[in-house]
């Protein structure tokens, strides 16, 4: 078996979201606290009551005293984990397994990122020195290469993929502008959006996440312990990462319409929590919307559109917040920005709300109302061909 | 231009034809202190034990390697010339220069290449005049006015043309092809008036094209020449530079079937206009622009530069001797059978290869923004993402043939960044095959 997972054998008791923001006047360490004082209060515990910490951040600070310092942790073990955009993710996989294994009682996991200091366009990584031959694209161009490619296999006219990428980011500007939380809280026209200067390839400014600050934290204990602290905690009932060869890029037979290591991690999960339809199982799923033809992808490589069809089932709103399976509900990478740390606990954050019936009305997903009780948060690190993929599923009910 | 010029050289030569020694000249050198050549040579991935040096620094150094490389009796010699004119905006050498580079490579019979021209005389004459000059650092030459040099140059010509006919045991008149190169145009002209050569047998003059090319010039006018020289005919090339040079061929049988991979006149109709005046002055370095709100490109470190030289200069990747799989850059596990260390170097640099999907990236850095970019399949197989040049970034499609070009990335820390691109393929003999 590729994995045994932990279903239902840990529960979020507690979490905090920072606002997600230009934060001139906040540091990653003021962040931190205020995330972690969110979770804290949320769960009801205090400091004292967390045994460890894992403290995801791409570069906005190294090693546990990023954390242990401006909280002033007693002696407290702190990882720091970077694993690209799926950072805040791991760091919530990773205090998941502490407490399932019984090393601890109680772990939380927080994420931060602190982008806007260093006054760039869009996220700067940094890479060992080398021989200066990789190819020093963007971001935004390195995911545009899906357009083409898409466009090609499926004989999608380029001016109408233009159409669904658009969809995608208004329906995500649509929910983020009923977020208070988000970056950009403002719905945007369609024509706005179309018209939107060219960054890569088709990509508009509007097809791209934007730049943020933000922090967000998880408390976790093992399930049987989570009604000490919560009535309606938050089960884990799967958690799956795939770090692929990275052979896009030298591989012929790789076509860039899919992400492969989503393929998997999203099959491992579904194992995992037991899912076999997730388009009709899943409640509101979370997706790495870095980039419009990012999530109309993703569609596809978690199985919530078949093969090649994505691109109309955008268009027909299935993913819309009272649509068959609502995505990113809560505005998405497109209304939060992209702080690297804190995203994949942002995601979560929403599955925290809107599953546990907290969201507010004018953004409370429709598929609730029939029933469904999951909530699947997904991140990618890297690029097509070449990346990293968490999937987790979480949901407001034990396991029958 | 020195690495593209060689290939063509290479590659209009029998396979597997490895120079034994290369001189690569040039007035624009990239390094000082270091060779340059060496970049040259990496890029070529000629033998560890090929010799290769500039000889730099003037118009002269290019005509004199090519005649070390001549008089040698070694085997085969790659002789580039490469050369940058620059100038000060709006003048003269600005107007008349031109960039370009050319190659020849030199053997004796005995090496078993096929020869198109035998030397039959040269000679020169020397002399120390100041009529165009720079000193280091500095992008514009300086020249005195236009009639001295036209004074000093000639007889100089005269007396060293006179030389190498009488060598020659020929007359003017039985001169087939007369080209006159320099860098002085009047006294080119003035030279040719009077040189006593056949009315048409002077060689077309490649300035209005090309403009004066510097250290490459004169190769390139030679290679014209030969390009259009038919069996038994006598080329003649004068150089003016600080002296003159005369270099007197004949023309063997070998031309009558000759097909370059690419000839002069194929590259100059091939040119792309609409290189905007802004872009230009930006790849001299004589405008700085906005750059990008991104971190400056960094410098390639020289350890791991070291350790891939193959890759980077000569664009060798690896082949999976277990199931044939190419890998660029060379990896030591295959993609496809993961087997370990089961790789052999295989260079791709003259693999043509085909656009499987690209993008325009206008926020990252480039000396030529937009930045083009494609992932492009290998005939053959293997795959690599790069930049795309020489390319209108609205026309490229899925499907599109390239094929790679050897080119400065950027320049940072004092470093230039040499690596490889893409671009569409070019006429000459891989587009008329194509073309079937």
């Amino acid at each position: 078996m590729a994995s045994n997972g932990i279903r239902d054998r840990v529960a979020i008791v507690g979490m905090g979201c920072t606002p997600f923001g230009e934060h001139w006047d906040k540091g990653a360490d003021t962040l931190l606290i205020d995330a972690a004082t969110d979770a804290f209060g949320s769960a009801g515990v205090s400091v004292d009551d967390i045994d460890a910490f894992w403290l995801g951040t791409y570069g906005s600070g190294i090693s546990g005293l990023t954390l242990s310092r401006p909280l002033k942790l007693d002696y407290k073990p702190v990882s720091r984990l970077e694993n690209m955009c799926a950072t805040g993710s791991e760091a919530f996989r990773n205090a998941c397994y502490a407490v399932a294994s019984g090393a601890y009682d109680m772990a939380m996991a927080i994420g931060v990122e602190k982008l806007k200091d260093s006054g760039f366009s869009g996220l700067v990584s940094t890479r060992p020195v080398d021989d200066g031959t990789a190819a020093s694209l963007t971001a935004p161009a390195l995911f545009s290469l899906l357009s083409p490619a898409y466009a090609h296999k499926y004989g999608v006219d380029q001016a109408e993929l233009k159409d669904v990428f658009t969809r995608i980011a208004w329906k995500n500007h649509h929910n983020g502008a009923r977020n208070p939380r988000a970056q950009f809280r403002k719905e945007v026209a369609k024509e706005d959006i179309a018209c939107s200067p060219i960054v890569a390839g088709p990509l508009g400014i509007f097809d791209c996440s934007g730049v943020s600050d933000g922090s967000a934290a998880a408390v976790v204990v093992r399930a049987e312990d989570a009604h000490r602290y919560c009535d309606n905690p938050l089960y884990v009932k799967a958690l799956s990462f795939a770090a692929g060869p990275a052979a896009g890029p030298i591989d012929p037979g790789y076509d860039y319409t899919t992400f492969e290591e989503v393929v998997r991690s999203a099959a491992d999960a579904y194992t995992q929590a037991g899912i076999t339809d997730p388009r009709a199982e899943i409640a509101m799923a979370e997706v790495h919307d870095c980039f419009t033809p990012t999530e109309l992808v993703l569609m596809e490589d978690l199985g919530f559109a078949e093969r090649g069809s994505a691109w109309k089932e955008v268009l027909a709103g299935t993913f819309d917040l009272d649509g068959e399976l609502a995505v990113n509900p809560d505005g998405g990478l497109k209304s939060f920005g992209h702080p690297i740390g804190a995203s994949g606990l942002r995601m979560l954050f929403e599955c925290w709300l809107q599953l546990r019936g907290e969201a507010p009305a004018d953004r409370r997903v429709a598929s609730l109302d029939r029933g469904r009780t999951l909530g699947l948060t997904h991140n990618l690190g890297g690029s097509p061909g070449e990346c990293v993929s968490f999937v987790s599923v979480v949901g407001s009910q034990p396991s029958a | 231009m020195a690495v593209e010029a060689a290939r063509l050289a290479l590659r209009s030569a029998p396979p597997g034809t490895s120079p034994q020694a290369l001189y690569v000249s040039t007035t624009s050198p990239p390094y000082l202190d270091k060779t340059n050549a060496t970049a040259v040579h990496a890029a070529l991935g000629l033998d560890p034990s090929t010799v290769a040096a500039d000889l730099n620094g003037s118009v002269r150094s290019a005509v004199a390697a090519l005649g070390l490389a001549l008089d040698s009796a070694g085997g085969p010699v790659l002789v580039v010339a490469s050369d940058v004119r620059t100038g000060l905006a709006g003048g003269a050498d600005e107007r008349d220069g031109g960039d370009g580079a050319v190659a020849f490579l030199v053997g004796p019979e005995a090496s078993g290449l096929p020869v198109l021209a035998e030397p039959m005389a040269a000679a020169s004459t020397t002399a120390e005049f100041l009529d165009r000059w720079r000193t280091p650092g500095q992008i514009a030459s300086r020249v005195w006015e236009e009639r001295f040099g036209e004074h000093a140059y000639v007889p100089l010509a005269e007396a060293a043309f006179t030389h190498a006919l009488k060598d020659a045991g020929i007359t003017a008149d039985e001169i087939d092809v007369l080209v006159v190169t320099g860098t002085h145009s009047r006294a080119a002209r003035r030279f040719l008036a009077v040189s006593g050569v056949r009315r048409d047998a002077v060689a077309p003059d490649l300035t209005p094209s090309v403009g004066n090319a510097g250290a490459a010039h004169p190769g390139l006018a030679l290679a014209d020449a030969l390009d259009r020289a038919a069996p038994g005919q006598v080329v003649a090339l004068v150089t003016l530079a600080d002296g003159a040079d005369v270099r007197v061929f004949r023309a063997t049988d070998v031309v009558a079937g000759y097909a370059p991979a690419s000839t002069v006149a194929e590259q100059i109709r091939s040119g792309r206009p609409g290189l905007s005046y802004a872009a230009f002055l930006t790849w001299r370095g004589q405008l700085v622009r906005e750059p990008p709100r991104r971190p400056d490109p960094e410098a390639p470190a020289a350890p791991p530069s070291f350790r891939s030289e193959a890759w980077k200069l000569g664009f060798t990747g690896s082949r999976c001797t277990s199931c044939g799989t190419r890998h660029l850059p060379p990896n030591r596990v295959c993609v496809n059978c993961r087997v370990v260390d089961q790789m052999v170097p295989e260079r791709l640099a003259d693999v043509p290869a085909t656009v499987a999907t690209f993008t325009v990236d206008r926020l990252a850095y480039s000396l030529s923004p937009p930045v083009v970019a494609a992932v492009v399949d290998f005939d053959g197989g293997g795959r690599f993402r790069c930049e795309l040049t020489d390319v209108d970034p609205e026309a490229v499609a899925i499907g599109d043939r390239v094929e790679m070009s050897f080119r400065r990335l950027y320049t940072a820390g004092g470093v230039h960044n040499y690596f490889w691109k893409a671009r569409p393929v070019r006429a000459g003999r891989d587009e008329r095959e194509e073309r079937g």
